[in-house]
């Protein structure tokens, strides 16, 4: 019987979820909902000053690509394998597109995160 | 033995078949509202890095319905991962035991929740506040 | 009696003679407060059709023969009670992802002859004694390390709540993956190595979603979802190498 590679993907996909589980509905409820309805947070938190310096401090960056690389390991897993469940068994090629996508966010997020500055 | 012909049922829609699998298949949905979030903000970092008037655009960008409305949607359904997520962790945790009987699992799920609670207070505060 | 109510149950039936597709037979049982679903299908088979096929045997919980589906969740149904459904109707089908060899009986061979054997679930240990030096003995508090996973009745009510059996029976499944953690988890055993190449694969504790029905439906408070999941962890970390250095028996 073939040893799984599967344990590669399921820590990134169990790191993302633990983080997600942790901070992902507020950081929607913050960035997505109350900052743009201008409610209980006031517009001058994510001015481009202020997030420019969170994205060029070592731990902001940090946090931008943990949460932007994890979260989006963790969807890509449960995004192939809910294919599964629907029947649709889509083989190597749909799992070199989800991890794939996912390594490309990475790698693009990382870029960026040189890109913004120090 | 001679052959028998047996009779193999179909799983297709076996998902809505039972509450509980409906259940487990929005936990696995949630997943794709959150990969959606990740990259809007992978768009905003990216908008960042092209200056003050690009990241204005896409912050206007977040106030349009549409956007309220995904973040509405994706914020309760990410939200249900994070409750599944710790109601499933008494099962992907090691035996734990104190005094030799196992932990009860509402008290690792129960720890979970709280954790999530008091990381998006913390969460807020930073935002609001430093 | 006076407090003989009637119900009725719509009974999954499959012929092989005769082929095709499943379909309901719908029966009105009389009953009372403390008829089993079993007792039901036993009513319908002594007194109004005895074609009926279904497999039982104790009546009390511990034989794992009388697994079915009532209204969509596998039960053992000697131990699910007539007067839960009423006034509504049952609905009494085969265990789920099984073949039907005849009406509610299914083909088990695939869980006997294949999936049980393969978790090799027996204690192997590290050198075998003569009987002349005794048992192996056991503290309570390592038995109870695995207690829980021995109470299993391969009554597969588990596979039959697992989607992932259904959608892909090369999946080794809760019961068996139970009992290989069962193994694993006693400290008289060594056999980890072993039993690692099939823990290890696809079909071994990777199939597994982690949807937790298996362990929500066992009549026994087994804990296969436990089992399995726990071991995604061990699997993760031999995969890593690193779970040499925390294994509790060394490894060995």
């Amino acid at each position: 019987m073939k040893r799984s590679n599967e344990p590669i993907f399921w820590s990134l996909f169990g790191a993302g979820g633990m983080l997600s589980a942790l901070i992902a509905p507020i950081l929607i409820f913050i960035t997505g909902i109350i900052t743009p309805v201008g409610l209980w947070m006031p517009p001058q938190a994510f001015e481009y000053s202020r997030v420019l310096g969170f994205a060029q401090h070592w731990i902001g960056k940090l946090l931008l690509l943990a949460v932007i690389s994890l979260f989006l390991f963790h969807a890509v897993h449960r995004i192939y394998h809910g294919l599964h469940d629907l029947g649709v068994h889509a083989g190597t090629g749909a799992m070199v597109a989800a991890y794939g996508s996912a390594l490309a966010g990475t790698l693009i997020a990382a870029y960026l995160l040189i890109a913004v500055g120090f | 033995m001679a052959q028998v012909r047996t009779y193999t049922r179909p799983m297709s829609g076996w998902w809505l078949k039972n509450p509980y699998f409906v259940r487990y298949m929005i936990r696995e949905a949630s997943s794709v509202f959150l990969a959606i979030y990740a990259v809007i903000l992978l768009v905003g970092l990216w908008r960042l890095t092209q200056g003050e008037a690009a990241w204005d655009a896409w912050r206007a960008a977040l106030t349009s319905p549409g956007s309220i409305l995904f973040h509405w949607i994706a914020m309760l359904t990410v939200g249900y991962h994070a409750y599944t997520w710790w109601k499933v962790a008494p099962k992907t945790a090691p035996d734990l035991r104190i005094g030799g009987r196992p932990l009860p699992e509402c008290a690792i799920a129960g720890g979970g929740w709280l954790a999530t609670v008091g990381a998006s207070i913390l969460i807020y505060g930073i935002v609001r506040w430093m | 009696m006076a407090d003989t109510l009637r119900i009725k149950i719509e009974v999954l039936r499959y012929n092989p003679e005769q082929g095709g597709e499943p379909h309901f037979q719908t029966f009105e049982v009389p009953f009372t407060h403390d008829t089993s679903v079993l007792q039901g299908l036993q009513y319908i088979k002594d007194h109004l059709d005895g074609s009926l096929t279904f497999r039982w045997s104790c009546r009390m919980a511990i034989c794992g023969s009388c697994g079915k589906m009532v209204n969509g969740v596998p039960v053992l149904s000697c131990h699910t009670f007539l007067r839960d459904y009423y006034p509504g109707k049952l609905r009494v089908e085969p265990l789920n992802h099984f073949p039907i060899l005849r009406d509610l009986a299914i083909d088990q061979s695939d869980f006997l002859n294949n999936k049980l054997p393969s978790v090799k679930p027996y204690v192997m240990p590290k050198e075998q004694k003569p009987l002349s030096a005794g048992t192996h003995v056991q503290t309570p508090k390592q038995m109870h390390q695995y207690y829980q996973y021995s109470q299993c009745i391969n009554c597969l009510l588990c596979y039959a709540a697992c989607p992932q059996y259904g959608l892909n029976p090369k999946f080794t499944g809760p019961a068996a993956l139970a009992l290989l953690h069962r193994y694993n988890a006693d400290s008289r055993d060594r056999g980890w190595d072993e039993r690692a190449e099939l823990l290890n694969a696809e079909e071994g504790v990777w199939g597994c979603t982690l949807v937790g029905y298996c362990s929500q439906v066992c009549p026994k408070d087994v804990d296969p979802a436990h089992a399995i999941n726990q071991n995604k962890v061990n699997s993760t970390m031999d995969y890593f190498g690193v779970l040499k250095f925390l294994m509790p028996k060394g490894g060995a």
